[in-house]
C-alpha cells in the first residue's frame, strides 16, 4: 500500500503568556498507522492536539494536513480532519440524528451523501437505537460514542481523538478499539489516553511527550523488542553459585540480585532450557525462571517521573 | 456555511423556552400599548378632522408604538444574545465549528444572521398590530415602511452589538449586563448635551434613538442608514478579531 503522509507537523512550539507548553515537536502521521499519544496530565498532548485540530494557533511552526498548510490553507486543511475533543462538542438539546445532521452539513457533507454519511457513522459508533433521543439525556458512554462519530462523520483522512474511550464502559471500550484499528485501516489517527494497555491494544506507534517535549517516539513492534528484553530472571530455593551460570552457553552475564535471586543476560536465543537443566542439576531447587518484561508502564515511568522529581527538586 | 449556522441558531433559539416567553411577553405589552394608543387617537380624532394637515393615525399611533418597540427590545435583546458565545466556549462546543472547515466570519456572520432572524421574526409580528388598521382605516405606507426599516436596523446592531459583548465572555450573564449596559449608554447618550450645544453634535449622531427618531418621521436618510450600517459592521470586526485572538493566546 502506498504510504502517504497524512500529518506533518515540523518544530511546533506554543506560548501560554510565559509557560512554554509545547516545545519543538516534530513528527508525521503515514496512512495507516494508529499514533499513539502518551503523557502525564498537562504534558502538552491536548494543547498538540488543539493545534493540529485548527482550535488553536501555534507560536511557531508548520502543520500539513494531507499535504494542505493549516495555516496557509485552514479551511481546505480543515476539510481533512475529525476531532473528537476531550469533552466531546455537544449540544445537549438536540437529538442524535439533528446533531449528527447538522454536523454533517459543518463539513459541507453533500445533501445526496448526508444520509448514508449518518447511517455509517451510527453503525459503527452503535447509534443505531438512539438516534432520536435528547443527547442531553444519554449516559456519558453514549455521549462519547455521539463524539466520536460526529468526528468519523465526513469520513476526513486524519482522525484525531482527545481521550476517546473515557467513561465507556470495559464493552464498549472493546467496541471502540475495534473501530479505532478498523479506522486505522484506511485513515489517520492520532489517539491520546492516560490508558497504557490501550496504546497496546490498538496503536502502530507510540510517542510520549513529557514537559512540552517529545521523549520517546518508536513503532509499536521496536517498543514491543525493547519491552522483551534480553534478561531472565532466575529464583532457587538455596542460594546459588553465579560461576555455573554464567558458563551456560547462551548467557553473556549474570547479575546476582539476592542470595537466591539473579537476573541472567542473553543476547541470541533464549537459554531458559539449559538454566533450568543447570538448576535442576545443582539441586538448588527452582522456584521461578521468567523472561523479565519491561512493560509499557516502566518505560513511561521511567521517562516521565525521574525528570519530573529532579525539576521538583530544583524548584523547592 | 453562513446559513447553515444562522438556522442553527435561530432553531435553538425555540428550542429553549426564553424565546417564547420573550415573544409572548412583548406580545402582550406592546398590545396593551397599541390599543390605549389606538384609544388616544379615538378620542383625539373628532378635534383634528377640522384641522390643516394635522397628524395621522400613523403619527398617532404607529410612531410612538415603533418608539417603544425599539425600547423594548433594548431591553430584551441582551437575553437573546447573551448565550450565543459564551454558552458555546462555557460547554466547550466552540471547538465543533473551529475545527469544521469554516473561516471566523463564516462562524460569527452566521451567529448574527441567526439572532437578527429571531429578532426580526419577532418585529414581522408585532407589526401585525399596526398593519390590523388597515382594515378600518388607511395608513401612510412609506412612513410605516420607513419605521420598519428603521426598527429593523436597530435591531440588527442590537444582535452587532450582543453578539460581541458574548464573544468577550464565558458568563452568560455578564454578557447580557454588559450588552444591556452599552445599548443603554447609546441610547442615552444624547441626554446630556442637550444643554451644551458644542458637544451635543457627536452624542446626538452616536445616539441610537436619534437616528431611529428621523425614521419613525418617515424621514429615510442615507446618513442614518450608514449610521447603523457601520455599527454592525464595527461590532461584526471586533467579535471576528476576539474569536482569532483567543485561538492565539488559548
Amino acid at each position: 500500500m502506498d504510504t502517504k503522509v497524512l500529518i506533518g507537523v515540523e518544530k511546533l512550539f506554543r506560548y501560554y503568556g510565559h509557560h512554554l507548553a509545547v516545545d519543538a515537536i516534530s513528527f508525521e502521521l503515514a496512512q495507516g498507522e494508529v499514533l499513539g499519544f502518551l503523557g502525564p496530565n498537562g504534558a502538552g498532548k491536548s494543547t498538540t492536539m488543539q493545534m493540529i485540530s485548527g482550535n488553536l494557533a501555534p507560536s511557531a511552526g508548520r502543520i500539513t494536513l494531507n499535504g494542505i498548510d493549516l495555516l496557509d490553507r485552514p479551511k481546505a486543511a480543515k476539510a481533512e480532519i475529525g476531532y473528537l475533543p476531550e469533552q466531546p462538542p455537544l449540544y445537549p438539546d438536540l437529538t442524535v440524528d439533528e446533531y449528527l445532521a447538522y454536523c454533517a452539513r459543518l463539513h459541507r457533507v453533500s445533501k445526496v451523501q448526508r444520509g448514508r454519511a449518518l447511517d455509517r457513522a451510527k453503525q459503527r459508533c452503535g447509534l443505531g437505537d438512539v438516534g432520536r433521543r435528547l443527547i442531553g439525556n444519554l449516559s456519558k458512554g453514549y455521549q462519547q460514542r455521539v463524539g466520536i462519530a460526529q468526528a468519523i462523520l465526513h469520513n476526513p483522512a486524519v482522525v484525531i481523538l482527545d481521550e476517546p474511550t473515557v467513561g465507556l464502559d470495559p464493552n464498549q471500550i472493546r467496541d471502540i478499539r475495534t473501530l479505532i484499528r478498523e479506522l486505522g485501516e484506511s485513515h489517520g489517527i492520532i489517539l491520546s489516553t492516560h490508558i497504557l494497555p490501550e496504546v497496546q491494544a490498538t496503536c502502530s506507534r507510540v510517542q510520549i511527550i513529557h514537559r512540552g517535549r517529545l521523549v520517546f517516539a518508536e513503532s509499536m513492534q521496536t517498543l514491543e523488542q525493547r519491552l522483551t528484553g534480553k534478561s531472565l530472571i532466575l529464583e532457587t530455593a538455596r542460594p546459588l553459585g553465579g560461576d555455573i551460570l554464567a558458563q551456560l552457553p547462551g548467557v553473556d552475564g549474570v547479575d546476582i540480585i539476592g542470595t537466591q535471586r539473579a537476573r541472567l543476560h542473553f543476547q541470541a536465543d533464549n537459554p531458559a532450557e539449559q538454566v533450568a537443566a543447570s538448576v535442576a542439576a545443582q539441586g538448588w531447587g527452582l522456584v521461578e525462571l521468567a523472561l523479565d518484561r519491561q512493560t509499557l508502564e516502566q518505560v513511561f515511568v521511567e521517562l516521565t517521573c525521574s525528570e519530573e522529581t529532579a525539576q521538583h527538586g530544583e524548584a523547592a | 456555511m453562513v446559513f447553515v449556522i444562522a438556522s442553527r441558531e435561530l432553531r435553538n433559539l425555540f428550542l429553549s423556552p426564553l424565546a417564547w416567553a420573550i415573544m409572548a411577553v412583548l406580545q402582550l405589552i406592546i398590545a396593551y400599548l397599541f390599543l390605549s394608543q389606538v384609544d388616544t387617537y379615538m378620542v383625539l380624532q373628532p378635534r383634528l378632522a377640522g384641522v390643516e394637515g394635522a397628524p395621522g393615525v400613523t403619527d398617532i399611533v404607529v410612531a410612538p408604538l415603533f418608539q417603544t418597540i425599539g425600547f423594548l427590545f433594548m431591553l430584551i435583546a441582551p437575553a437573546i444574545t447573551m448565550r450565543v458565545f459564551s454558552d458555546e466556549k462555557r460547554n466547550r462546543t466552540l471547538s465543533l465549528l473551529l475545527s469544521a472547515p469554516l473561516s471566523m466570519s463564516n462562524i460569527v456572520l452566521g451567529k448574527f444572521l441567526g439572532v437578527t432572524l429571531f429578532f426580526l421574526l419577532l418585529l414581522l409580528m408585532l407589526a401585525l398590530m399596526p398593519l390590523s388598521l388597515y382594515a378600518g382605516t388607511s395608513l401612510d405606507g412609506g412612513k410605516l415602511a420607513a419605521g420598519l426599516l428603521g426598527l429593523a436596523l436597530l435591531l440588527s446592531s442590537f444582535a452587532a452589538i450582543g453578539v460581541f459583548m458574548s464573544s468577550l465572555t464565558e458568563q452568560p450573564v455578564v454578557a447580557a449586563i454588559s450588552t444591556f449596559g452599552l445599548l443603554l449608554l447609546l441610547w442615552i447618550i444624547d441626554w446630556s448635551g442637550n444643554s451644551q450645544q458644542q458637544v451635543s453634535g457627536l452624542f446626538a449622531y452616536l445616539s441610537l434613538q436619534s437616528h431611529l427618531g428621523s425614521f419613525l418621521k418617515g424621514l429615510f436618510s442615507t446618513s442614518d442608514v450608514a449610521y447603523y450600517l457601520l455599527l454592525i459592521l464595527l461590532f461584526l470586526v471586533l467579535s471576528i478579531r476576539r474569536l482569532d485572538q483567543q485561538r492565539l493566546t488559548g
